[in-house]
């Protein structure tokens, strides 16, 4: 196998250059990191099944590595540098020119990092509320987090195609053997309607990758040379392939109306499942929206951007307007999500830096704040046994520190200013009022009424779990967090506050990559940018490339 | 004389091992005669050393009617691999059901050797006897367990529906002896037919009736009729060995006939790979929702194998050397997986045709993991789900369709797909997520099954990460 560390791509050509070895220690960070849960799914089969301490800690114990990794890969990226950086190019089925691509950008070195972060959490989340077949429970989520960082990380459509596949069976069985009544019938809705989107977008990779064919002779699924070629392709034909780009991660945000499947989904699944949906999955489509939708299709994207807009501003409404009326929690908070990635969308379509980095932070914050919330609900769950709110009243009084974490989680949320929801939520905002493709201030105001909508919705959750009377008296039966709770609660509490006060320490990381992303597309609708000095780095030579590394 | 020996090796060899492993069964005294089932898997065996042998070889046979290459070796090794592990996993199932006797062994080698001759065939007449060959061994076969009503019956199906198929094939076959002036080799009908704008309607006639017995013989709409219920009634044993090394020897020869039929470019060329592709759009959604509506297994895989020979279809409406080699890899990744499958239903099976609805598989994931394990994987590969062997397959397909202008065939692909997962992710949900409610449950003895089982796991699971090594060979052939 031949591995060529690193390979740049002007329009209908590509130049394969090897650079010096400073390189290759940093690109293995991002392939630790990606391996490092495979390994560690596979590594928990050989432990027994009775040993369930070792299961649980051992699983943790991988998702910490994979952090750690993911840690060492973000002090290894260049934050200056708009390229992609750790590229590894691995062949792997010459006959379509499909490799074993990876390779990160500002943003999605981002994804990965955050999504490493979450998995923790995620997994001493199901410590207390997974009983049985733990064995296959953890490695099954350690499989979820390797199919997730993969999404983020290939450069390859067939390779990134695999990977956005392998996703649907840990999340099929999760919630088929663990979730609740109805579990079956949530099971299979969603992996039929997420099937359904990835494999029309299947036929548009391929077309893509055809219509590659056509102009340089050759099939190929290379995403940095499809991204070159891509926006050459005539409107009338792109637009189909948009199209089927944009089917496909609509699905998996979920965009209104497209979403029908998550509030079954995360009513039925463990609450495990549901943390995983709505802290993680959901940023795939996001991502999605950035890297095949922008990147790939500018024309198609100025010509329907309002469309989205519009989507995302009816999502923000029509998920708000549930939200309000619910009286389960967990559906509460599945249509609350239904109606911030409203807000994202609209930020990804504003493209504008503000937006498309707001939607990105965004994607972590609802992560933290979901990740708070449900881990909160769960505690709740756990004693009562209910998730109807009606069943709640009166908390505060016996579970201050619950409360108190809880309305953390709750403002963050809300956007309170101070904590790390505002930042997301007035970039995002910014960008849509300041975007000159969209040029009209409709979709900021629309977008602007989530901040009401929040308000309501989640004060009225808080509200009536924590004030008031509790039904029946059964308040006395409640005991305040756990010290394994608090751990679990304490760290994202932090990053909330964190991120709230000082968001630089991760929004430098997409700054570059955002901008040289919106300096294409201004060139390619307006003839100018204000990006030049980015995008003048964007054209450097390879060698410049392997230098910049050396001085970092 | 020695090259015409030479070339046909694998099938004359196959021959010989099935003639004398009958004499054997004859003769043998018949305390001994359990000997004839590790004499034929041996035989087989030596058979695919040979095949593998004449790895890279091209030549001719008997005048030319006979043709060695890439191509047929590669089918050689298929069908010898596919006989190898329908016999290592048929012994425990025919002890199981109290039935176990040499001709099946043998009728298995006349099979594999008839259906090397189809891939071998560059003659119309051979192929033909190929197909003959095959078909009765099936026929014997699906009738095998000639005490239980339901093989019985499986068995006279087959051969009525069979034998009239074949009336077309052959009808069609005179036809195009007809119109071109007695040219039967492929070579020759293609010289023959590829030039003028218009077929003559002689030919026409000719390919028409070919294609509808070949079609007949992958099982593909609306020519499936026959599959359902045989696939059902004959020994499960029997259907993996019909649904994979079968289905693979049909295709086998109708790429090679569709070849020298459809030239490339002509006015009723075109409208002929039109239809075909309207046969595959229509096998793909009717067997997937079709299957939908199934409670047993057999029966579900039965139309699941019609929806699959939909998708192998794209790689001959597609008439690439794309389209060809993707549909070769297809066969290979389909014969591990749909063997797989049907090894896990036999070894499941109580008494003869018993313990093989969706009721019996409830709760299968706590009685034994490990067959629930291997059948979720088998069903997620024949959904096409990455990294398993058949989304390879399809991916290469659909490239092949949408590269030859039918992408919109490749979205049917894509929306059958989508339906298939209802009912592959139905016994999922069977295994893992029911718990068993009414009836007995019986443990299930896998025995030498396991092997096959083994075996296909691997194949599954290796040609799914690592396909280039098979595209590699497949990539050469055309």
């Amino acid at each position: 196998m031949v591995a060529e560390r690193i390979w740049r791509c002007k329009a209908h050509s590509v130049t394969v250059s090897t650079v010096s070895h400073n390189y290759i220690p940093i690109a293995i960070m991002l392939l630790a990191t990606l391996f490092a849960p495979l390994v560690g799914a596979l590594a928990l089969l050989l432990v027994s099944r009775d040993a369930k301490k070792a299961l649980k800690y051992s699983s943790l114990l991988m998702s910490l590595v994979a952090f750690v990794f993911a840690l060492a890969m973000l002090l290894g990226f260049d934050h200056t540098n708009p390229n992609m950086q750790m590229l590894t190019n691995v062949s792997w089925i010459p006959a379509l020119d499909a490799g074993f691509r990876v390779g990160v950008d500002g943003m999605s070195v981002l994804f990965i990092f955050l999504t490493t972060l979450t998995m923790p959490m995620v997994i001493l989340a199901g410590f207390d509320s997974i009983k049985e077949q733990e064995k296959e429970f953890y490695a099954l989520i350690l499989l979820l987090e390797f199919g997730v960082i993969g999404i983020f990380a290939a450069l390859d459509t067939f390779l990134f195609y695999v990977f956005f596949e392998l996703i649907l069976i840990p999340m099929y069985f999760l919630i088929g053997v663990w979730g609740g009544e109805r579990r079956t019938f949530a099971a299979i809705k969603f992996f039929i309607y997420t099937m359904f989107g990835s494999l029309v977008m299947l036929v548009g990779l391929i077309w893509l990758g055809y219509y590659v064919q056509q102009t340089t002779g050759h099939f190929t699924t290379n995403l940095l040379l499809l991204r070159e070629i891509a926006p050459t392709i005539p409107l009338s034909t792109q637009k189909w392939m948009f199209a089927a780009f944009m089917l496909a991660f609509c699905i998996k945000i979920p965009l209104f109306p497209l979403h029908t499947w998550l509030p079954d989904v995360q009513s039925e699944s463990p609450l495990v499942g549901t943390v995983v949906v709505g802290a993680v999955l959901f940023k795939i489509g996001i991502y999605g929206l950035i890297r095949f939708g922008l990147e790939m299709f500018p024309q198609s994207s100025f010509e329907y951007a309002k469309i989205m807009c519009a989507l995302g501003a009816a999502a923000v409404i029509y998920g708000a307007m549930l939200a309000i009326v619910q009286t389960d929690m967990r559906r509460l908070a599945s249509y609350a999500l239904v109606s911030s990635l409203g807000t994202m969308v609209m930020g990804v379509f504003s493209m504008t830096p503000e937006g498309i980095q707001g939607a990105i932070l965004q994607t972590f914050n609802h992560g933290l704040s979901v990740t708070g919330l449900f881990l909160c609900l769960g505690v709740l769950t756990q004693q009562r046994g209910t998730t109807n709110l009606a069943d709640y009243g009166g908390i505060a009084k016996v579970m201050p520190m619950f409360a108190v974490l809880f309305a953390i989680s709750l403002f963050s949320l809300v956007g309170l200013p101070g904590l790390n929801g505002f930042i997301g939520e007035y970039l995002l905002l910014l960008g849509t009022f300041r975007s000159p493709f969209l040029n009209n201030w409709t979709f900021g105001i629309l977008g602007a009424t989530t901040g009401v909508f929040v308000a309501i919705y989640m004060l009225k959750l808080y509200n009536n779990i924590c004030f008031g009377k509790f039904p029946n008296d059964g308040s006395a039966s409640m005991s305040d967090l756990t010290t394994k709770e608090l751990v679990t609660l304490i760290p994202a509490t932090i990053l909330m506050i964190w991120i709230g006060i000082y968001p630089s320490t991760f929004m430098r990381f997409s700054d570059e990559s955002t901008k040289a992303l919106v300096g294409k597309l201004e060139l390619v609708k307006f003839g100018t940018t204000k990006y030049t000095e980015t995008l003048k780095k964007l054209h450097a030579a390879p060698a410049t490339e392997g230098a910049a590394h050396k001085e970092h | 004389m020695l090259y015409d020996v030479f070339y046909s090796l694998p099938i004359a060899l196959c021959s010989f091992f099935g003639i004398t492993a009958m004499l054997i069964g004859a003769f043998v005294p018949k305390k001994r005669s359990n000997i004839v089932m590790p004499y034929a898997t041996s035989g087989l065996a030596i058979v695919l050393t040979f095949a593998a042998l004449l790895w890279g070889r091209n030549g001719t046979a008997f005048n030319g009617m006979i043709t060695t290459g890439m191509y047929a070796s590669f089918f050689d090794i298929l069908f010898a691999s596919s006989g190898i592990l329908v016999m290592i996993a048929a012994r425990p199932y025919l002890q199981k059901m109290a039935w176990e006797f040499d001709e099946f062994y043998v009728l298995v080698l006349f099979a594999v050797s008839g259906m090397m001759l189809m891939a071998h065939a560059n003659h119309l007449l051979i192929a033909f006897i190929g197909i003959e060959i095959m078909s009765i061994s099936f026929y014997v076969l699906s009738a095998y367990m000639r005490n239980e009503q339901l093989s019985v019956e499986s068995g006279l199906k087959y051969f009525l529906l069979g034998a009239f198929s074949t009336g077309f094939l052959l009808y069609g076959m005179a036809l195009i002896y007809g119109a071109t002036g007695g040219k039967m080799e492929y070579s020759a009908i293609r010289a023959s037919v590829s030039y003028g704008s218009q077929m003559p309607t002689l030919l026409l006639a000719g390919t028409g009736l070919i294609l509808i017995g070949l079609s007949f013989k992958v099982s593909a709409f609306p020519f499936h009729g026959w599959s359902p219920d045989v696939y059902q009634g004959a020994p499960t044993v029997v259907t993996a060995f019909m649904s994979t090394g079968g289905k693979a020897a049909a295709f086998a020869a109708f790429i090679q006939i569709a070849g020298a039929l459809i030239p490339n470019g002509g006015p009723d060329s075109v409208k002929i790979v039109h239809l075909l592709a309207c046969i595959s759009a229509a096998s793909m959604l009717y067997g997937n929702i079709a299957a939908c509506a199934q409670q047993n297994v057999k029966r579900l895989l039965a139309y699941s194998s019609i929806a699959q020979a939909g998708y192998m279809m794209m790689g001959i409406v597609a008439g690439s050397s794309r389209g060809t080699s993707g549909l070769m890899f297809y066969l290979a990744a389909y014969l591990c997986t749909q063997m797989g499958a049907f090894i896990v239903a036999a070894a499941l099976e109580h008494k003869y045709g018993k313990q093989l609805e969706f009721s019996d598989y409830a709760g299968l994931a706590k009685r034994h993991p490990l067959l629930a394990g291997v059948m979720s994987l088998f069903m997620f590969s024949l959904l096409g789900l990455p990294p398993f062997a058949v989304f390879f397959g399809k991916y290469y397909l659909f490239t092949a369709a949408i590269e030859a202008g039918y992408t919109w065939l490749a979205l049917v692909g894509a929306l059958a797909s989508v339906i298939s997962a209802y009912f592959y992710l139905g016994l999922i949900v069977a295994m893992y997520f029911r718990n068993h409610e009414s009836g007995e449950t019986y443990p299930a003895q896998p025995g030498m099954s396991g092997v096959t089982i083994g075996i296909a796991v691997a194949g599954v699971i290796l040609l799914g990460l690592l396909p280039s090594v098979v595209m590699r060979w497949t990539g050469i052939v055309m």
